[in-house]
């Protein structure tokens, strides 16, 4: 039995475990993508290299990174 | 119809037919001359934010909080902007509530039915300058400081005119009167405006140690106020690159859907067998 046979035979032949099927796959596929989607955003905004702080990035977590460094660096002084 | 027209008619029409034509361009270059503008536009600027996918430069809006709280706010109110709104965007939580008990705030009435005073909290909005716009104006020899809580969305030109205003004072051209309580700056309409030159040079000191520079002051407050008046900025460019990428999946899965149902279509041949 090839393998298209068996995903049919399991899946696509019963409505039940076909409804089935798209919910989980649904749950999944929708994870992956936004990650994948986040992801890239992160990527597109990694900014530029900078001397002057630890990361050059824009959006507020990496702010928050910095803010953290900064804050332990001050309670090294 | 044209064609059985006279000679000299046709003369008439086609005369007439140049003359409105011509009144029309007249009309149009003598209006378009009128409607220019008596102020500078603010030229574009390369924004980090510009891009498609880019988002907001958020150590940026930190340094411009810092310039409008220090500058700006002894002036300008931002009256839909509330201390919650800082967290997670330029602030951490304790950051914000720290900020918000540096302000008193009316409250009440407690269970005498007196007003009382209490430090700030997170839910509270940023305070304001003056109570009316009728104060603000006595104040300002009778000019209003706008509330900038959406002044980017509320100026042509958004932060490009922002900057522009803020770095664009100079001494007037020569024959232009500025009043004495005016300033003259060439991007703001009328190029008379009421507000002072607001920065300088080390005007104040960054947290992070970024040079305090005119140009820098002017970009962080006004991606500052380009934030505020746009808070989803990030999400939606973020949402909009996710649904670009689902919509090209879907189109995608569509055309192959019409097509595999209308092979059938597309490839039956209907013949007709007459009986015999």
């Amino acid at each position: 039995m090839s393998f298209t046979q068996t995903i049919y035979n399991t899946v696509f032949r019963r409505t039940s475990s076909y409804a089935l099927a798209i919910v989980v796959g649904a749950v999944f596929f929708e994870r992956f993508f936004d990650q994948l989607g986040d992801g890239l955003f992160d990527y597109m905004n990694k900014g530029m290299q900078s001397h002057m702080q630890a990361t050059c990035s824009k959006q507020w977590k990496d702010l928050k990174q910095d803010l953290a460094l900064r804050q332990s660096s001050d309670e090294d002084e | 119809m044209f064609a059985r027209l006279s000679r000299g008619r046709k003369v008439l029409l086609g005369a007439l037919g140049a003359l409105t034509a011509g009144g029309a361009g007249v009309v149009t270059a003598l209006h378009v001359s009128v409607s220019a503008d008596e102020f500078v536009h603010p030229p574009p600027l390369k924004w980090s934010h510009n891009g498609l996918f880019s988002a907001l430069d958020h150590k940026s809006i930190r340094r411009g909080y810092q310039v409008y709280r220090q500058v700006c706010s002894t002036c300008h109110s931002m009256k839909y902007l509330a201390f919650r709104n800082l967290i997670g965007v330029t602030h951490t939580e304790e950051e914000a509530k720290a900020i918000a008990e540096e302000y008193m705030f009316m409250d009440g009435p407690d269970e005498e039915g007196n007003m009382f005073e209490r430090p700030g909290k997170l839910s509270d909005y940023f305070p304001r300058p003056y109570e009316n716009d009728e104060q603000a104006r006595a104040a300002n020899a009778g000019s209003l400081p706008p509330d900038l809580s959406y002044i980017a969305l509320a100026r042509h030109g958004g932060e490009d005119y922002i900057f522009a205003l803020m770095t664009g004072y100079c001494d007037p051209p020569a024959g232009i009167d500025i009043r004495d309580e005016l300033y003259y700056n060439p991007y703001f309409p009328g190029a008379a405006i009421g507000m002072a030159p607001p920065l300088y040079n080390e005007i104040l000191e960054y947290e992070d140690g970024t040079p305090a520079t005119l140009g820098q002051l002017a970009k962080d407050v006004s991606v500052f106020l380009r934030w505020a008046s746009e808070p989803e900025h990030d999400q939606r460019k973020r949402m909009g690159m996710k649904m670009l990428m689902i919509f090209t999946l879907l189109i995608g899965a569509s055309y192959y859907m019409k097509r595999h149902k209308w092979s059938v279509m597309k490839s039956r041949k209907i013949a007709y067998r007459p009986p015999n």
